[in-house]
């Protein structure tokens, strides 16, 4: 039995619904990211959890227990916000204790427990600071020792660092990853930058428009997704539409391309497939027996990359390829050829409707 | 030169015209004090002296009725912010909407006139009535602060909505409730402290209205300074001048300590970097 279960939640404000037959089970220790552009209702999810918002419809259940109708400050959950929200009126040291004393640890518990939090994210010098003393990234360190100190059930994170600049996002978003794997704690982390999703996660639930779209590893999510949306809002693919051929093969602008399984639809029906950029060669090898030909429309040259623009048959297929000092990349308008492997060729789940 | 001659003569004359308006303010303002200050001074004869003041502070019913009003405002504080605090959060926090309809229910103390207020009560809590208030000592002393509560609410109510603007009153319950505080602990323990300074000012501007209320103080018979004030205004000569400076200088501490409060809230809410950019952008 998964540690947290989500069934069937449905979230509704009105008439718009905003969160639709939302289904996820998570397990003990386990770190899921809710990934998916702003608005698509990853912070209502996330609140529904935290109970800051009731489900329309469905359950909740955080370690056997139902807590579709519990009051959050009854969940035992724990809660990082994007606006830090530590407690302006407290030291560092007494927004760290403010979980303990609400719940009635003794002293003598709550004095070296936020110390252990404190050196925990690495600010045990900072105990008498306040707030508005530190910088955001202290802040939001302070509010996750605050989060964890009373050894929540669940750790629920609602675009932490989106309020910080690149670097300490960068350095914190490893620190919030190597903390969670030290305490083992149950972990949900909602955010709109897939690097950030694709570099801490176990897996990613990707949403669009309330819905899970496809929930798996990063690995997974960012070689194979399953749909268009998917692929379109993880890394950079290429959609490259054909139809079924003969065995495991294709057929695109009349050549045959190669797959490494067999579609899951008839012959001749159409499909789609996806290239990555770093996965498309200019030059022939043996592990490289796919070739299309396209048309130049556009280099871009981003120092150690070019990423070129190829025209074929009516898609775009984007390629990736290191700058060479000995070579000039294709100029416009050129007509090249495209090598890839079988392995590196993707197939959408939701076929293009024709 | 591009400016004509009459730049520099012109521009003393723009920058003379405000300062001579600030100048009639102040005489506006300051020869009726001065004034005041000085006849109140003049008890003997020829001589300078405090004797108005020793006469005033004399008086037992100086005392009885600035004690009476003293401790009368310090409950309508209490009583005034136990029921606007709680008030002002929930319509925040739970129906934001309806803010505008309670800011105007707060302002209406200030175009409905006391007298109403008073003839209201005395009609409705008359010692016939089914809420005989005004029957017994203690119940007049209730719908004293009860009016004077109602007095003070549209500067009570501004103040403590104001300060908790000031602060995201939403995700620091939120943080509060995922900690596992329950509300009443929250509103204690995280919001008041942090709407304290607010609570504080609105507090301050109550106690200067209170102090020397007379409509309401005076048709419900009580023993405050409002009616003193003006029962000694008519029969005393010295005396009234004497009493106006030194309501003048509680006034005024009130309006010092006010402005306390309200350094110490303005320099934690630009300290606090709470202000946070809008999640948009930056997809795939
Ligand atoms: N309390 C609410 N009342 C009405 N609509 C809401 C409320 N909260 C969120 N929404 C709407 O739900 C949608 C999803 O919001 P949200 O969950 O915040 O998205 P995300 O966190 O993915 O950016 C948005 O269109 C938002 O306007
Ligand atoms: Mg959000």
């Amino acid at each position: 039995m998964s540690f947290l279960s989500i069934d069937g939640v449905v979230k509704s404000f009105g008439p718009t619904t905003v969160v639709k037959d939302f289904d996820l089970r998570v397990e003990r220790g386990e770190f899921v990211s809710f990934l998916g552009p702003s608005g698509c209702g990853k912070t209502t999810m996330l609140r529904m959890i935290a109970g800051f918002e009731r489900p329309s419809a469905g359950r909740i259940v955080i370690d056997g227990e139902d807590v579709t109708d519990l009051a959050a400050s009854r969940r035992r959950i724990g809660m990082v916000f994007q606006a830090y929200a530590l407690f302006p009126n407290l030291s560092v040291h007494d927004n760290v204790a403010f979980g303990l004393k609400v719940a009635g640890r003794p002293k003598r518990e709550i004095g070296p427990r936020v110390e252990e939090m404190l050196t925990l994210v690495g600010l045990p010098h900072l105990s008498n600071r306040y707030p508005y003393q530190l910088s955001g990234g202290q802040q939001q360190r302070v509010a996750l020792a605050r989060a964890l100190a009373p050894s929540p059930r669940v750790l629920l994170l609602d675009e932490p660092l989106s309020a910080l600049d690149a670097k300490i996002r960068v350095s914190l978003r490893e620190q919030i990853r190597a903390l969670q794997r030290e305490l083992g704690i149950t972990t949900i982390f909602v955010t709109h930058d897939q690097e950030e999703a694709l570099s801490m996660s176990d897996r990613i639930a990707v949403m669009s428009e309330g819905r899970i779209q496809q929930c798996a590893t990063p690995f997974e999510i960012y070689n194979r997704p399953s749909t268009r949306f998917v692929a379109g809002f993880v890394g950079t693919l290429s959609l490259i539409d054909g139809v079924r051929a003969e065995g495991a093969g294709a057929i695109v602008d009349g050549t045959r391309i190669e797959l490494s399984e067999t579609p899951p639809v008839a012959e001749g029906a159409p499909l789609t497939l996806t290239l990555r950029p770093e996965a498309v060669k200019l030059e022939p090898s043996s592990d490289r027996p796919n070739r299309l030909t396209g048309e130049v429309r556009d280099a871009h040259f981003m120092g150690s990359v070019v990423r070129l623009d190829v025209h074929v048959a009516g898609s775009s297929v984007l390629v990736d390829t290191f700058n060479r000092s000995a070579v000039p990349p294709p100029a416009r308008g050129e007509r090249i050829d495209l090598y890839f492997a079988p392995a590196d060729v993707g197939l959408l789940a939701d076929r293009p409707q024709t | 030169m591009s400016a004509p001659a009459t730049t520099p003569g012109g521009r003393r004359a723009s920058r003379a015209g405000p300062w001579i308006v600030v100048v009639l303010a102040i005489l506006y303002f300051l020869l009726p004090l001065v004034a005041t200050f000085e006849f109140s001074l003049s008890m003997l004869r020829g001589v300078w002296s405090f004797e108005a003041y020793k006469s005033v502070f004399s008086d037992t019913r100086f005392r009885e009725t600035f004690t009476f009003s003293v401790i009368a405002a310090l409950v309508t504080i209490i009583v005034g912010s136990l029921l606007i605090v709680p008030t002002a959060y929930w319509v925040r926090l739970k129906f934001p909407k309806l803010r505008p309809l309670v800011e105007f229910i707060t302002l209406l103390p200030l175009v409905i006139p006391p007298i109403v207020l008073v003839f209201g009560y005395l009609r409705l809590y008359n010692s016939s009535s089914f809420l005989p208030f005004t029957g017994s000592a203690n119940g007049t002393y209730v719908l004293l602060i009860f009016g004077y509560v109602v007095l003070s609410m549209p500067y009570m109510y501004r103040a403590v909505d104001t300060g908790m603007a000031a602060i995201d009153i939403r995700t620091l319950t939120e943080a509060g409730e995922s900690l596992g505080a329950n509300r009443i602990t929250v509103l204690f323990k995280v919001i008041l402290p942090n709407v304290r300074a607010a609570v504080l000012s609105g507090a301050f501007l109550s106690f200067a209205i209170v102090i020397g209320e007379f409509v309401l103080a005076s048709l419900l018979n009580q023993p405050a300074f409002g009616p003193y004030l003006a029962l000694v205004g008519t029969h005393k000569a010295y005396e009234p001048s004497a009493l106006a400076m030194i309501a003048f200088a509680v006034t005024w501490a009130c309006m010092g300590l006010l402005q306390l409060a309200g350094r110490k809230r303005t320099a934690r809410r630009v300290a606090a970097p709470l202000a946070v950019k809008p999640n948009q952008g930056s997809q795939a």
